[in-house]
């Protein structure tokens, strides 16, 4: 089972497809849970504090908003962790999105620049497309190393 | 009870910067409850489009379509919040051209904000309590008149300021430098009463406002406790006798500049700045201190300086300080150094808030600063326009929770 990081982070349908082919999905739903279970912090809604933007400075400088900042605090260590990452450019809004545009560039480029095997599709605008978009995702993750039959 | 005041927020940012807590804390305080416009999602490209400014961020898109739909009705709110992550370039236009949408189509107060991860929820307290006092006493605010003896005072950060007023006219002023904020408010209130020739017993109604408001408010037993926005925007109309119709009102504070887009004395758009102290009343002071020359002194020696020979271009007090040692110590000459410090704090007032707020003249500068000629001409000629500088504007303050205490008089 390989640890894969989807993009756009917040798709519950890119994280159920990783799951339903037996690999672990890496987004927003891990990173947030994983706050949201802290105890003690008390910052809605996400349960991010000021000490995240401070945390996103490994990977952004003090000049990048602290929004990206916050952001990458999350989305950060999930890159690290990954093994693998599907990215889908284009993505309708309900499929998922990230709200910041500047936190999109600076997650392709991380996933990018971290060498593991990426899946670069484009959002299907049919259901032909679609049926391929599913296909590929599941080609991709049965290839992956130690990728789980299913 | 009454209901609480609804502000809509638009926004990008705040719950990944971890001051979303901030935001709500600061409504909470002034009994006003912070909601986000409900829109559907099918909604969102189309006002995006219609909008006609293609932003790429999703929540940008968000907020643009939320504002539409205050501005369709669609939503109700009282007031908007428009906050975005600082140095945000893209967030920065969608930030001020959906602040002028609103203004222009609505009559829905607005507060812009660009916020940091240190935004704290007493930085935005001021900004939530004028929003909620437009919202719920509008009619308090449409007051034009000061009627029977009422006494206003203003708690600043460098001054504290006590103005009586009798039958729609002042009749006693107090100044002192704020020190202990109460003993300098008592000091203050003596002097305003004693130049009135009245006793404490005589005022119908006690208005406060200023950083001390709440303080002050309590061992005066103010009738009205309010924040400076719209107090001093009552204040700069009545003053200046433009009650109606709209205004620009510039205040640059000891601490703070307030910039006021004001329609019928009531604020439509502001903005409170205050990141660095560059831009204040604070550095003016330093200059005066520097140059051995009181303060009332600096504007007058201004007048006879040019400015642009003397090179002061840092935002910063300490680094701005230090241009002007170095001017003096290359022999420019203080009347010119005068002139340089006016004109740097009115550019960046010019820069960093007036961009934010739609001026529309008259523009009225209020303030113990507005007493600064050097300040009030480089403004006046940064804006190309004629400043309005009216009597007892150093008292503004004090003059409009005066003024509107007088709501507060038994049988009003």
């Amino acid at each position: 089972m390989a640890k894969v990081f989807i993009y756009p982070a917040t798709s519950l349908i890119l994280s159920d497809l990783v799951a339903r082919f037996g690999h672990k999905p890496l987004g927003a739903a891990l990173g947030i849970r994983e706050r949201i279970q802290t105890a003690g912090v008390d910052s809605p809604p996400l349960q991010i504090t000021p000490e995240e933007p401070k945390r996103g400075l490994k990977y952004a400088a003090v000049e990048v908003p602290s929004g990206v900042r916050g952001r990458m605090a999350i989305y950060g260590p999930l890159i690290e962790e990954a093994e693998a990452a599907i990215i889908v450019t284009d993505a309708d809004l309900a499929f998922g999105c990230m709200g910041c545009a500047r936190t999109d560039e600076l997650i392709l480029f991380s996933l990018r620049q971290s060498g593991i095997p990426i899946l670069e599709l484009k959002y299907p605008a049919n259901e032909e497309e679609g049926v391929q978009f599913v296909a590929a995702i599941k080609k991709f993750l049965d290839g992956l190393e130690n990728g789980g039959e299913t | 009870m009454s209901r609480k005041v609804r502000i809509a927020q638009l926004s990008c940012g705040p719950e990944y910067s971890g001051v979303q807590k901030e935001i709500y804390e600061a409504a909470e305080s002034v009994d006003a409850e912070v909601f986000f416009p409900d829109i559907a999602l099918a909604d969102v490209e189309r006002a995006v489009d219609t909008f006609g400014l293609d932003v790429r961020s999703a929540d940008l898109k968000l907020m643009i379509a939320r504002g539409k739909a205050l501005v369709d009705g669609t939503v109700d709110a009282d007031g908007v919040f428009i906050g975005t992550c600082f140095r945000c370039a893209e967030a920065a236009i969608v930030r001020n051209e959906l602040r002028r949408y609103i203004h222009e189509h609505s009559r829905l107060p607005v507060v812009s904000y660009s916020f940091t991860e240190r935004t704290t929820a007493g930085t935005l307290l001021t900004r939530m309590e004028a929003l909620t006092t437009i919202a719920h006493r509008r009619a308090l605010l449409a007051r034009e008149e000061q009627t029977g003896i009422t006494m206003g005072v203003d708690s600043g950060s460098i001054t504290t300021k006590a103005v009586v007023m009798k039958d729609n006219e002042i009749v006693g002023t107090g100044w002192h430098p704020t020190t202990e904020v109460i003993k300098s408010a008592e000091s203050a209130v003596a002097d305003a009463l004693e130049m009135a020739g009245l006793t404490r017993e005589d005022i119908q109604a006690i208005g406060t406002t200023g950083y001390g408001r709440f303080l002050i408010g309590k061992h005066l037993g103010a009738d009205l406790v309010q924040e400076e926005l719209t107090v001093n925007s009552k204040g700069a109309v009545y003053l200046a006798d433009h009650q109606r119709g709209s205004a620009t009102v510039i205040d640059i504070g000891g601490m703070d500049n307030k910039a006021i887009s004001v329609i019928d004395g009531i604020p439509g758009t502001f903005t409170m700045g205050g990141i660095c102290a560059g831009a204040s009343g604070r550095f003016l002071e330093m200059t005066a201190k520097r140059l051995g020359v009181d303060i009332t002194e600096l504007g007058p020696l201004a007048m006879k300086g040019m400015g642009v020979n003397v090179p002061m271009n840092s935002y910063c007090i300490v680094f701005g300080t230090q241009s002007l040692v170095n001017a003096l110590a290359a022999g420019s000459s203080r009347e010119d150094v005068a002139a340089a410090a006016c004109h740097s704090v009115a550019e960046q007032v010019f820069e960093q808030q007036l961009q934010e707020i739609d001026i529309k003249e008259p523009v009225i500068m209020v303030g113990g600063t507005s007493l600064i000629e050097g300040l009030v001409y480089a403004m006046g000629q940064l804006l190309q326009t004629e400043i309005v500088v009216p009597p007892h504007s150093q008292y503004i303050g004090a003059v409009g929770s005066a003024l509107l205490a007088s709501g507060f008089i038994k049988g009003e």
